[in-house]
């Protein structure tokens, strides 16, 4: 990805070319609707891997995009799910503005730890994202006045969204309602992936040292950024809760922010279908697998993330990429 | 209350000084490498499997079992090094980070397939249980032979940085590798070593660890935190950051649980945080 490629002149034509949608995609997005008609009874399965979709698609953002190792991005998903589980406790169940709400909270909660996320690098870096992770599921665990602690929160009611579509048991309101919030986040970070900011954040993952000698102000870019990705893993967090009506400490445990980044890896990072796309398998995988034997299934985990680091760099999306011909 | 808190120094310490062992290794040799090594506490786990096994198995006495251990995760630990690690030393930080996080996965699922999920205990000798009796408070034995233990390995370790040819070939690795190589250095030969040793005393720490942690599948992942907090926040390369990140955290670690046990460890955690960001390099780190 070279943006300063002199024989395709303006970037802005460049930036223009790249973002044209392509006919895979179109499709891509129209696979996402047959569950309604082929799987009707996986409707709740689908419905979490949409969630899942657009919260690694926020730890995209960050870490395929800025090069921000991040360990506790769950840390903003379970912000986003209590911020929306507490508000409907305390009597305001509408679900789009507690979607709002959530991801504004976890938003401002993002923007405040990105001063001290862009201080730090490398090994600190990630010890930094883990401990603030902990720290946030301690936090949690012990205010359980408000939160519950570890019973999780009780009494979480959604209301119909607009008065009209009920959350039903087989998930068709669910399905719905998160492919559409994943769409529109998907298309934000599409948006924001193709403009000159984006091309900056690809220029600070590539040489950070370098950015500021060309006058790009770095830190600010990257807090930009960080406070985005917190707030789309707010969201998707807060419509975990509205889906399910529940809220537990697992939302904000490390294993939540270690698993989005195995499924990132999976798919491959700096690509946003890659989020998705390892969303989807994980998630299956885990579904059909863990009947099988639970105890194993992080045994194939490990391996797969092994032989992908190794074998597949760019993940599953880069790899089928490589083969295709195709150029990155 | 006095004795209280010499009890709780105590065994803080005792800890602190469990948890040096355990991470020292890989104190070093991130500081050698730069790679960000998450399965060093796997190798603890296999250390703590090997105790288990000689003892039962073979029906080792505990002191044989220790080098048993250490000698275990040495060699299991190079084998890797040499066939996989080193093909990730110019990769990037997240495929370590990845890479080796895959491993204990692999690592805890085999624990989990050849011993269950259970507790495993070992028979400690007779000499090594109880407590003594010292004006007033009582000292667990087992706590008073890990800190000599500890004290041990780090008077040799000391030693051997400061004195030995190997020892400077390390310290030589760590502040300058490109100079180090450029002198006629084999530094590929110090990263093994050094990673063997390192391991080692990984698996050391892990034998020692299971009559006061318990030994179970998850330990890789449970003691990777403590680990990454002692290493992160001594500062890479250095062993005087280790010992005193280690005793740091033990101590903060018993101290917090036994007097604010609520929110015990969510000091920690905001401590690891303050010290990080107002030294990103670790207290005593240099690089």
């Amino acid at each position: 990805m070279n943006a300063a490629n002199p024989t395709l002149g303006d970037p802005h034509v460049w930036l223009k070319r790249q973002s044209r949608w392509s006919p895979f995609e179109i499709l891509f997005w129209l696979a996402a609707l047959l569950p309604f008609f082929l799987f009707p009874t996986y409707l709740t399965l689908a419905s979490q891997v949409a969630i899942v979709a657009l919260f690694a698609i926020s730890v995209d953002l960050v870490l395929g995009y800025a090069g921000i190792v991040t360990l506790g991005h769950a840390m903003f998903f379970g912000l986003g799910a209590y911020a929306a589980g507490i508000i409907s406790v305390h009597g305001w169940g509408e679900p789009l503005t507690g979607l709002i709400f959530a991801g504004a909270f976890a938003g401002l909660i993002g923007f405040i730890v990105s001063f001290l996320i862009v201080r730090v690098q490398h090994l600190a870096l990630i010890m930094v994202t883990l401990g603030l992770g902990f720290l946030t599921l301690e936090l949690a665990n012990s205010m359980s006045w408000l939160t519950g602690g570890a019973d999780g929160l009780r009494g979480i009611s959604t209301w119909p969204i607009f008065n009209q579509f009920r959350f039903d048991l087989w998930g068709y309101t669910a399905y719905s309602y998160s492919l559409i919030a994943l769409f529109v986040g998907f298309l934000i970070s599409r948006r924001i992936v193709h403009s000159s900011f984006g091309l900056s954040l690809r220029g600070i993952r590539e040489n950070v040292t370098r950015m500021p000698a060309i006058g790009s102000d770095y830190k600010f870019h990257l807090r930009k950024i960080y406070t985005i990705s917190a707030a789309m893993a707010g969201v998707a967090g807060a419509l975990l809760t509205q889906t399910t009506n529940t809220v537990a400490l697992d939302s904000l445990s490390f294993q939540r922010s270690a698993d989005v980044v195995v499924m990132l890896i999976l798919g491959g990072t700096g690509r946003l279908y890659g989020a998705i796309l390892g969303a989807i398998i994980f998630l299956i995988a885990r579904d059909q697998l863990s009947g099988v034997n639970p105890q194993y299934w992080y045994f194939w985990i490990g391996v797969l993330l092994m032989i992908v680091v190794l074998f597949m760099p760019k993940g599953i999306l880069g790899f089928l990429a490589r083969i295709a011909g195709r150029r990155d | 209350m006095i004795n209280q808190i010499v009890i709780v120094l105590f065994d803080g310490f005792a800890f602190g000084m469990l948890l040096f062992v355990l991470s020292v290794g890989l104190s070093v040799t991130l500081g050698l490498m730069n790679f960000i090594n998450l399965a060093h506490g796997a190798f603890g786990m296999l250390g703590g499997y090997i105790a288990v096994l000689t003892m039962r198995q073979l029906g080792l006495p505990f002191l044989l079992a220790l080098p048993a251990a250490f000698l275990a995760a040495a060699l299991v630990s190079v084998v890797f090094e040499r066939t996989l690690f080193r093909r990730l030393y110019k990769a990037g930080e997240l495929n370590q980070v990845l890479f080796t996080i895959g491993m204990v996965f692999v690592a805890a699922a085999l624990a989990t397939y050849f011993f269950g999920t259970v507790q495993q205990v070992i028979p400690l000798p007779s000499w090594l249980r109880g407590s003594v009796e010292f004006a007033g408070m009582r000292f667990g034995v087992y706590r008073i032979f890990i800190i000599v233990v500890a004290l041990a390995v780090t008077a040799i370790l000391v030693f051997g940085l400061e004195r030995t040819r190997l020892g400077a070939q390390i310290r030589a690795s760590v502040d300058n590798q490109r100079v180090a190589q450029g002198l006629g250095m084999n530094v590929e030969r110090t990263f093994a070593i050094t990673f063997a040793l390192g391991s080692g005393l990984a698996g050391l720490g892990g034998a020692l660890a299971i009559e006061i942690v318990g030994l179970d599948p998850s330990f890789g992942f449970h003691f990777l935190v403590y680990v990454l907090i002692v290493v992160s926040v001594g500062g890479l390369g250095s062993i005087t950051g280790s010992f005193v990140g280690a005793a740091l955290l033990g101590i903060g670690d018993v101290a917090g649980k036994y007097f604010v046990p609520e929110i015990g460890s969510f000091l920690i955690y905001l401590l690891l945080v303050a010290i990080l960001l107002v030294r990103p390099r670790g207290i005593f780190g240099k690089r």
